[in-house]
């Protein structure tokens, strides 16, 4: 999805209608030979990860790592504002006071995490103001499956590839041009 | 996907083998073994300090009651612990099922046997409970001495007295029929038509499964709470926590999680239920995951606000635990905290974890154990207080109570095909996939 939002090129969009139908295609015209750009759902479907062969996705360790910043964020801004710049004593209890900051440190890593989340699928996603992303056919926010493949990034020839995908199952093939 | 999966037979017959049966007895065995040691070095008063331990608080909250302590007290309070513990752990599996049926989950109906065979234990901790309180009720539970109530005796005690509309014995001892008999009974009606299903198929016994199911909710939703009163917060009959229903049925859930995904994972190392694969290892695994977690919630719920507001009366409760009665529960307590929360969150934390058996057998076994320690630290100051300690006998109960309950479970499951065949989910839980 990272390259979703490139320099443009020439591409062939196969249109499925099932979402079995596309998920076997996958399959059926990688072991053809030709290489998928994207293949855009209304939906998520089982498998199709894998199927397209995508590396284990790092969202994992961002999230963590969104979160651990905000873990020390809060913990700095306790201790320093508690202990060595306004030291308080709340409740007869010593000025810092661990557990007393647990909901704050763990409300911080929350926030963090989350918001950092929110900035990453926007980059990933290439959603940021005046860029305009890739719509290779506007009814796979409907109903429609759609298979975009970068004909410069094949070998094969144009006609060859619209073969590949009407055979494996595609309603239609059209060209889109960016 | 799907197609990945091989699908194996639905037929399958757990076999309760002679070699098994003959283990648990040996485990049986030594378990009363060692609580006969433990028992005949405390009764002979080997490792009992002659003088007393000065408590950390200074002052006696007056558990042992007017009689003094004797040794059998602990004793009685390991049977109480054990039986509480696993009570929860039997109940859970019936928790488990209900609100599967509730929210119409497929993927758990592959594995459903096993959460079905563990209420099975349920009577004879209902009998260890009962037995024990007839039997050391004066010794356990402060609040069932007569002269709390008698504002002429001098043993009144104005804070108890205002609790006797609950905390009194006839009510008490209907409570913990009832509970055992609604989870018991309604676990019944359950299984039974989880048979049927298997001889005639058809969704009738799906439905009645789900209404049933939603009636044993109900229930547990009030039970789980009284009951946590009943079995563990009554016995430090002065002090109370709003959070400790939850905080019990939270200790509970994920022991009982831990214990169906070992059991899982261990026939599944002997060649049973090959059909579970390992996403449904992986959602187990994140079940324990977030009840751990969920536990640690209102574990922490539960301290913070008392900490925060630092009032005497609630204060006393982590006072004993911490620093009181010589400290003795001081490492109890931290290895409740340990192994309950930083360990399953950092061992489960990846989705590799979850997914590999061993790593997901450890942080089982890190759970099961952490949640003894739960109880133990909820249970053990209020009884025995600065006679607790960690011996013989409190080995040898566990080994008991463990091997019993792994023979009442095997037992179950060889009285069943080891998947529910006719389960209109199956299909669905053969193929899931995350």
């Amino acid at each position: 999805m990272s390259d979703s939002h490139n320099n443009g090129g020439k591409f062939l969009v196969g249109i499925f209608d099932d979402d079995d139908v596309v998920l076997k295609a996958v399959k059926e015209v990688k072991e053809a030979g030709v290489r998928i750009h994207e293949v855009y759902t209304p939906f998520p479907i089982h498998g199709l990860d894998v199927a397209l062969g995508h590396p284990r996705t790092k969202l994992g360790i961002a999230a963590f790592m969104f979160g651990l910043s905000g873990t020390l964020t809060a913990l700095s801004l306790t201790a320093y504002t508690e202990k060595f710049d306004w030291p308080m004593i709340v409740g007869g209890k010593d000025s810092y006071s661990f557990p007393v900051y647990i909901p704050v440190i763990f409300e911080l890593t929350v926030l963090f995490c989350a918001l950092g989340m929110v900035g990453t699928f926007i980059v990933s996603n290439g959603l940021g103001p005046s860029v305009k992303p890739l719509m290779f056919d506007l009814r796979t926010t409907d109903n429609k499956f759609a298979m975009a493949i970068d004909l410069s990034k094949n070998g094969l020839g144009e006609g060859r590839i619209e073969q590949i995908l009407k055979e494996s199952g595609a309603a239609e093939v059209n060209v889109k041009q960016f | 996907m799907a197609s990945v999966h091989a699908i194996p037979s639905l037929e399958q017959e757990y076999e309760f083998t002679g070699e098994s049966k003959r283990r648990l007895l040996i485990g049986i065995g030594a378990g009363v073994a060692l609580v006969a040691i433990g028992a005949f070095l405390l009764a002979s008063g080997v490792g009992e300090h002659s003088h007393e331990v000065v408590q950390g608080q200074g002052h006696s909250t007056g558990h042992e009651g007017e009689h003094g302590y004797k040794w059998t007290t602990r004793l009685w309070a390991n049977l109480w612990l054990n039986g509480v513990y696993f009570t929860g752990i039997s109940v859970i599996g019936m928790f488990f099922i209900s609100y599967n049926y509730l929210a119409q989950a497929g993927w758990s109906s592959v594995f459903k046997r096993i959460p079905e065979a563990m209420p099975a234990f349920l009577p004879v901790t209902a009998v260890v409970i009962l037995v024990t309180f007839f039997v050391a009720g004066h010794d356990l539970f402060h609040w069932t001495h007569e002269g709390l109530y008698d504002p002429k005796s001098e043993d009144y005690d104005p804070i108890i007295a205002g609790k006797h509309g609950f905390l009194n014995t006839p009510f008490y001892i209907g409570r913990l029929i009832f509970y055992f008999v609604a989870w018991y009974g309604l676990w019944r009606l359950l299984r039974n038509f989880s048979l049927r299903e298997d001889l005639e198929g058809g969704t009738e016994y799906y439905d009645k499964s789900i209404k049933f199911g939603v009636v044993f909710l109900v229930v547990f939703a009030v039970t789980s709470s009284t009951s946590a009163w009943d079995f563990v917060m009554s016995i430090d009959s002065h002090w109370f926590s709003t959070m400790f229903g939850w905080y019990t049925l939270a200790s509970w859930h994920v022991a009982g999680l831990a214990v169906m995904t070992l059991t899982v994972v261990t026939l599944r190392e002997r060649g049973y239920l090959q059909a579970v694969n390992e996403n449904h290892l992986h959602d187990l695994g994140k079940f324990m995951f977030a009840f751990s977690i969920f536990w640690t919630y209102v574990w922490f719920a539960q301290f913070m606000l008392i900490y925060y507001a630092n009032l005497p009366e609630e204060t006393i409760y982590y006072r004993e635990r911490f620093s009181g009665y010589g400290g003795i529960y001081k490492a109890p307590f931290f290895i409740t905290l340990f192994l309950n929360f930083v360990f399953p969150f950092l061992v489960l934390m990846t989705r590799d974890a979850k997914r590999v058996t061993n790593i997901l057998k450890i942080a089982c076994w890190g759970i099961i154990v952490g949640h003894y320690f739960d109880f133990y630290t909820n249970i053990m100051p209020g009884t025995v207080g600065e006679h607790g300690g960690f011996g013989p006998i409190e080995f040898g109960m566990i080994l008991i109570f463990a091997c019993g309950f792994m023979w009442s479970m095997s037992a179950q499951l060889a009285k069943a095909n080891l998947y529910p065949k006719n389960h209109p989910m199956i299909e669905e839980a053969i193929h899931h996939d995350i």
